[in-house]
């Protein structure tokens, strides 16, 4: 019996024989959609006399929110920081081939460089929904080039720049516009940055330490002045030290402003971090873990050289360097790798891991209201993925986007 | 009457349940001839609605052609708080099978005039042909739905004050704080559940076995509302062993045959 119409004639579909990722836990619901939002049935019982008009058995999978990555550099052969003629369709390229990854957002990101390339590349990065045609672009994550000579890692030296100069200007002047970027990394100890975080926090910019010899205070007052997130903890940062606990010193500062959580991404490769280190940041603090793949351009094709912005890498299984290094340089894990990798070597429940992918991240940039999770009313952006956690089906406003074939390709 | 006596919760649910699965199939529902049932909510009847379930999952009982009518709902709390009985039904019931919304009705606590609300019910139910089978459940003080102790015997549905036996009762659904708990509920009237053409009560636990001497073994008392069944020609009380603690071995042995 559908709907009785009163309020809306779309179609109504009802996801049966699941588990649903739902306050923190997996519950054993249906999932309703309805016009690409997650649906309330008992509203829909009661105030409209509706029901379903589409029921879909999902075999016992569980149904988590899609993962959302704010750290991705490219992959498949394209690279977000050349300026190619062909930007767009290779963008389009990466987004639609990250959904069998069960990425459903992604910010991406652009390394280190010239001026030239953020004045070419940024304009022809918009803003938009996923679908069919792939994951939702939330906006550009710019890691660099406002960063530490001495933690570069695999940015290129050349293109650092500082803003002592004119702050915040030099910074607009540099990336031209910031109309859809939604993250900058940089490093909190170079002079003027509590002006620069200072003004890209009003414009709603999340800005993130990164590749940076910062100390605790330094960090502390970047986050003080809105810094909110720490780009791939440990990586490109002074190690811990236990009287100067540094930048990771952030996951269990006394000095974070009331209400205001400080979110770091990790790379759970397996190679960027030991598994022990992950432990104890996990441990530390578990609610600000956001799970990134830092991916980069030759992930999802054959080991070899592919490039990284100015750089060449090397990618030999899962491990990426500078070429002829043995500095890394972003990875080539996919984010349902990490996802299981990071679920492994903490340990830690199902519930845990997927929301380090999708309610941490959307927690992040502030848009927990309709992303990264299955609360009613929510974008219905939701992955099937069976107890091992691998993805069998990728669900963008409720339409179905992937799928995994029988040939398990 | 008929006082069914399992051995446990569990079976007493069972029973309880099979009864009602067994008098939807017999009656042979069907578009335009509904089968009317009145129904509780509480601790008591969850065992029963899980295997009403069940048998629906089963795909033996359908609750296509079925119509409901809840007894009670509690006045001013808002329809999805977790303790309305709208909530209570949806969650252990409604969301599980495949019954009609436009067929499930629940009184509105929430409704602007709540005496227009009641007779509006009456009428529903009147329109419905009358309920078959009225299923219900007995409070530690003898009360059927919320017709509280001094309840008139002939009441129809109506607004009702809740008295402090029964909000100390339902503290604990509402974090142990009795300022949080209603104070007042809509409810059908003894005299609604009387013009069913068949009541079973439900009374399991050890608590509620002096209500259910009260019931049966004296005398019809607006102090003990569910008496008012032994004039109800067609009425099972299904009880565990426990609730028969307070009745003579006399009546227990009758009964169990």
């Amino acid at each position: 019996m559908p709907s009785n119409k009163s309020v809306s004639d779309a179609p109504i579909v009802q996801f049966t024989n699941c588990r649903i990722l739902r306050d923190h836990q997996l519950q054993r619901e249906d999932l309703w959609v309805r016009e690409g939002k997650i649906l309330n049935p008992e509203k829909l019982f009661f105030d409209e006399k509706g029901s379903a008009d589409v029921q879909l058995d999902c075999k016992d999978s569980i149904i988590a929110p899609g993962f959302i990555d704010v750290q991705i550099n490219g992959g498949f052969g394209v690279d977000f920081s050349l300026a190619t003629d062909d930007f767009k369709s290779g963008i389009d390229l990466v987004s639609q081939k990250i959904l069998s990854h069960g990425v459903t957002s992604f910010c991406p990101t652009l390394v280190t460089s010239p001026p030239s390339v953020y004045h070419q590349v940024l304009p022809q990065i918009s803003v938009r929904n996923g679908g069919v045609h792939g994951a939702g672009i939330l906006g550009a994550h710019l890691e660099g080039p406002f960063i530490s000579k001495e933690k570069k890692g695999a940015h290129p030296e050349h293109c650092l720049r500082s803003f002592e100069a004119g702050a915040f200007q030099d910074l607009l002047a540099t990336y031209g516009s910031l109309d859809c970027v939604r993250i900058v990394t940089l490093a909190p100890e170079m002079r003027r940055s509590s002006e620069v975080i200072q003004e890209l926090t009003e414009r709603g910019i999340c800005v993130s330490l990164g590749h940076s010899v910062a100390n605790l205070s330094q960090a502390e007052e970047a986050v003080q002045h809105g810094a909110t997130f720490i780009t791939h903890l440990f990586n490109a940062m002074l190690p811990f030290h236990h009287r100067d606990p540094g930048i990771v010193g952030l996951l269990t500062s006394d000095k974070i402003p009331a209400g205001r959580r400080v979110f770091y991404g990790m790379i759970s490769d397996g190679i960027h971090t030991n598994p022990a280190a992950l432990r104890i940041a996990h441990r530390a603090h578990p609610k600000g873990l956001v799970l990134v793949t830092d991916a980069i351009a030759g992930m999802g094709l054959a080991p070899g050289r592919h490039t990284l912005g100015q750089q060449v890498v090397e990618i030999d299984g899962l491990n990426t360097y500078i070429a002829g290094t043995k500095t890394l340089s972003g990875s080539v894990a996919t984010m349902d790798t990490c996802v299981r990798h990071f679920q492994e070597a903490t340990g830690c429940s199902v519930e845990t891991a997927l929301e380090a992918a999708s309610l941490h991240p959307a927690q992040l940039l502030g848009i927990e209201h309709k992303k990264g999770t299955l609360n009613y009313d929510s974008d219905a952006d939701f992955l099937m993925l069976n107890d091992n956690l691998y993805v069998q089906a990728t669900y963008i406003a409720g339409e179905e986007v992937w799928r995994q074939d029988a040939s398990g390709m | 009457m008929r006082l069914v006596i399992l051995e446990d919760y569990d079976q007493a649910s069972e029973w309880a349940a099979k009864y009602i699965c067994n008098r939807i199939i017999q009656f042979k529902p069907s578009q335009g001839r509904y089968f009317t049932l009145g129904l509780p909510t509480g601790n008591t009847p969850l065992g029963c609605y899980k295997k009403l379930i069940e048998y629906h999952k089963n795909g033996d009982l359908s609750f296509k052609y079925v119509k409901t009518f809840n007894m009670d709902e509690y006045v001013g709390l808002p329809r999805n708080h977790p303790e309305s009985y709208h909530s209570y039904m949806w969650n252990n019931f409604f969301k599980h099978i495949d019954i009609d919304p436009n067929n499930a009705h629940i009184l509105d606590g929430n409704a602007p005039d709540l005496q227009v609300e009641c007779d509006a019910f009456e009428k529903k139910i009147e329109e419905a042909g009358g309920i078959d089978l009225f299923v219900g459940g007995i409070g530690p003080d003898g009360h059927i739905a919320f017709n509280e102790p001094g309840s008139s015997l002939s009441s129809r549905t109506r607004l009702k004050t809740l008295a402090m036996d029964t909000i100390l009762a339902n503290a604990k659904y509402f974090d142990g704080d009795l300022s949080k708990v209603p104070t007042m509920a809509l409810t059908v009237g003894v005299g609604t559940v009387m013009d069913a053409r068949e009541v079973m009560i439900l009374i399991t636990g050890a608590h509620k076995a002096f209500a259910l001497y009260k019931a049966i073994e004296e005398g019809v008392n607006h102090m003990w509302t569910v008496s008012a069944f032994q004039q109800h020609p067609r009425t099972i009380f299904v009880c565990d062993e426990d609730a028969t603690l307070e009745l003579r071995v006399k009546t227990v042995k009758y009964f169990k045959g």
